[in-house]
């Protein structure tokens, strides 16, 4: 009998390049550390007040008083900015080339190619690459990193920055908000549809290094874009930190889809707030893979403002051995007749631990509508475990919510179907694992399922005898 | 030679204790036709299982043979390799997977590199095999056994034997619930297969063996072979029942 996991060598993603910085900050974080972050990137004053005001909230917030133990968690020996490179570059030829050769890797440059409108590249703290393909840029979308748009769009920034996680939501919004490097800005002007996706690929590279990237999506009435994220990193014994804050806004009659594919080395913390307003007819979608980390709070949020507005949540959380995806979403339904559909599925193997955790609330006024949450846990063994936390408040009278929950093992009797028909232990529950997360692979853009596919084939290797 | 599936004094009893199969014996050739007939209860369907490999069963005596080989500790997969099917009474449901790309998994699985069928070359082999047991959906499109109903279960049951062209088919009451035409094209579809095998149907109804036509009867009471006949038997079955044949 083989008990060994081959889950870490399967981690394809595993390599690291020399670290180069051309600025790094001390361990540890303090107002010098906050200032000299600021000073570095040429700040205006306004922006180095933000980062100062919440650093002090940062350290009088308590750590989350729920989910996974975060006490291993170390401030202290952690690196909160390291910048890799000078540059940032919209030729891929322009470069740095361990940088270059790093995207090469995992596909980006290829990929950008083939099916994308625009790319953008974080490397440790800074993005070292980003491009926005000409014919979207003349119609008026704007794709660039936070920290160009903070200089070129301030006052666009300033109308959006923190008001949907405001400073003192939680210790690690307030924490990214004083140090935050990095991200996404994109503006999608009134009436402009954006058929092929915008992407970002998030790399951690240092060890020990915190990235804290700062995203911001405004889609003007009428408009639609599909932004995808990517995240993944070396493995390093020490624990790297991973807290970005994302804030979405959909205007009347736009849609966003937000999909995010987090495969993180397992010795990432990834804490993240992400929130996205939704108003009058508008809709927005979250697809949310959670495939790696060490721990993982994520609850993507659903703001419904607008009459008529819709939210969906595809959960999706895979926990492997010393994994714990503590995961799941808000709804919050502040106007009359929106909807929110919460669909989350999760997986637990050889030890790992996935919980799921929503809120559903429907405000006073919030007349005719309707939430639909569904939450099914598949466990592979004895050893794995899986919780759901739901929690509804509801302060309206005419509305619909429904709730539904499921917690399974893979059935002796699916497995003995499938093997009578010829396939091995591993390849039916392959098949099963495969079968139960579909819904949701299905949503995913084609070279994410196939990769998504690969990694839960891989990841059933010599877990069975 | 023609290969053998030789069960040899089976005693079977469950994980908790219940004891099912009192000492069968019974030996099948391809290319013939058994049919195992008995009440409910009498351990037809654990004797199914117990061929397949059933990890809920303990063999506490006896074995079971291909071709000289003992298989009674092999796992269900490397029995199916070796040819035995089971077509289940009640098939599950694999939510997800998808009917054609499970079959084409399982089908290859035997073939060398060279033969082994691309999606689109199965995709039209199943649909000409579908065909003729005429499905209302396009089967292909769909998760296994997912939403299907009664009668499209056993059809399908069916369809995947076809396809994996097992040397022994273990089928166990692929009539039940069936509706008269169901009925015909299942049978017409085992009768008609295209590769030797060897049958071995469970079943109450004289109505699927007018079709397959028995080589052999055998009768299943109580965990026990009490009787064994040629196609009569279950005609006299059918008239007086089994009690009679039981107090006999």
């Amino acid at each position: 009998m083989k008990k060994s996991s081959t889950i870490n060598n399967s981690y394809t993603y595993g390599f690291h390049k020399p670290e180069k910085s051309s600025f790094k900050t001390p361990l540890g974080i303090n107002e010098k550390i906050v200032k000299a972050i600021s000073a570095y990137k040429n700040e205006l004053l306004w922006m180095r007040e933000f980062r100062l005001k919440a650093l002090k909230i940062f350290r009088k917030k308590n750590m989350p008083s729920f989910g996974p133990d975060l006490s291993k968690l170390n401030f202290d020996k952690l690196c909160f900015y390291n910048s890799p490179s000078s540059g940032k570059f919209r030729k891929w030829s322009d470069v740095p080339k361990d940088i270059l050769d790093t995207y090469n890797k995992i596909g980006v440059p290829e990929a950008e190619k083939k099916f994308l409108a625009g790319v953008e590249a974080q490397y440790d703290s800074e993005v070292v690459y980003s491009n926005l393909k000409n014919h979207w840029e003349k119609l008026g979308v704007i794709f660039t990193d936070m920290d160009t748009a903070v200089k070129k769009y301030p006052e666009l920034v300033k109308e959006y920055l923190g008001t949907l996680v405001p400073l003192d939501d939680n210790k690690f919004s307030a924490l990214n908000s004083a140090v935050w490097s990095g991200g996404s800005f994109i503006y999608v002007p009134k009436g402009v549809n954006v058929p092929i996706p915008l992407q970002a690929y998030f790399r951690i590279n240092a060890k020990a290094v915190g990235q804290f990237e700062r995203t911001i999506i405004i889609a003007e009435e009428g408009s639609f874009v599909h932004y995808i994220e990517g995240c993944s990193a070396p493995i390093y014994t020490n624990d790297s930190l991973h807290a970005a804050v994302v804030e979405v806004f959909v205007k009347k009659g736009a849609r966003v889809r937000y999909t995010s594919i987090q495969n993180w080395s397992g010795s990432v913390y990834n804490l993240v707030t992400k929130r996205m307003q939704i108003e009058e007819n508008g809709v927005g979608e979250w697809v949310d893979g959670n495939l790696g980390s060490k721990v993982n709070m994520k609850y993507p949020a659903l703001i419904l403002k607008g009459k008529g507005a819709r939210g969906e949540l595809l959960s999706l959380a895979y926990a492997g051995k010393n994994q714990y995806q503590d995961t799941g979403g808000k709804a919050i339904h502040l106007a009359p007749n929106t909807t929110s559909t919460l669909i989350s599925k999760s997986v637990s193997r050889n030890g790992g631990r996935a919980s799921y955790r929503g809120l559903v609330k429907i405000a006073k006024g919030a007349r005719g509508s309707k939430s639909h949450v569904r939450c099914d846990a598949l466990l592979l063994d004895d050893k794995s475990r899986s919780d759901t936390y739901p929690v509804n408040d509801v302060q309206e009278q005419d509305v619909t919510l429904g709730h539904e929950a499921s917690v399974s093992k893979v059935g002796e009797q699916q497995l003995f179907y499938l093997m009578s028909r010829g396939l091995n232990e591993i390849q039916a529950t392959s098949l099963i694992v495969n079968g139960f997360i579909e819904p949701i692979v299905k949503e995913l853009p084609l070279e994410y399922a196939v990769e998504l596919n690969r990694l839960i084939n891989l990841s059933m290797e010599g877990a069975v005898g | 030679m023609k290969k053998t599936l030789i069960i040899e004094n089976l005693h079977v009893r469950t994980v908790e204790g219940k004891e099912i199969l009192k000492g069968v014996s019974l030996i099948f050739k391809q290319n013939e036709t058994h049919a195992i007939m008995g009440p409910n209860g009498g351990g037809k369907s654990t004797l199914a299982q117990v061929i397949m490999g059933h990890p809920g069963f303990i063999i506490t005596k006896g074995k079971i043979l291909v071709d000289g080989k003992n298989i009674t500790k092999l796992s269900p997969d490397k029995r199916a390799k070796l040819g035995i099917f089971l077509g289940f009474q009640y098939p599950v449901e694999v939510p997800g997977v998808n009917f054609a790309n499970f079959l084409r998994l399982a089908v290859n699985e035997n073939k060398t590199k060279d033969e082994k069928f691309s999606p689109i070359a199965f995709r039209n082999l199943i649909k000409e095999k579908a065909e003729k047991l005429v499905f209302s959906e396009d089967v292909t499109k769909r998760f296994l056994n997912e939403g299907f109903s009664g009668g499209e279960k056993k059809k399908a049951e069916i369809l995947q034997m076809s396809l994996l062209k097992p040397s022994f088919a273990i089928l166990d009451e692929p009539d039940s619930g069936l509706d008269v035409d169901a009925l015909k094209y299942i049978s017409k579809t085992i009768a008609n297969l295209d590769f030797p095998v060897g049958l071995i149907v469970i079943t109450h109804y004289q109505r699927i063996l007018h079709y397959l036509r028995p080589d052999f009867v055998h009768v299943l009471i109580n965990g026990k072979i009490i009787k064994s006949g040629d196609a009569n038997l279950a005609k006299i079955i059918e008239k007086n029942g089994y009690e009679k044949i039981f107090n006999n």
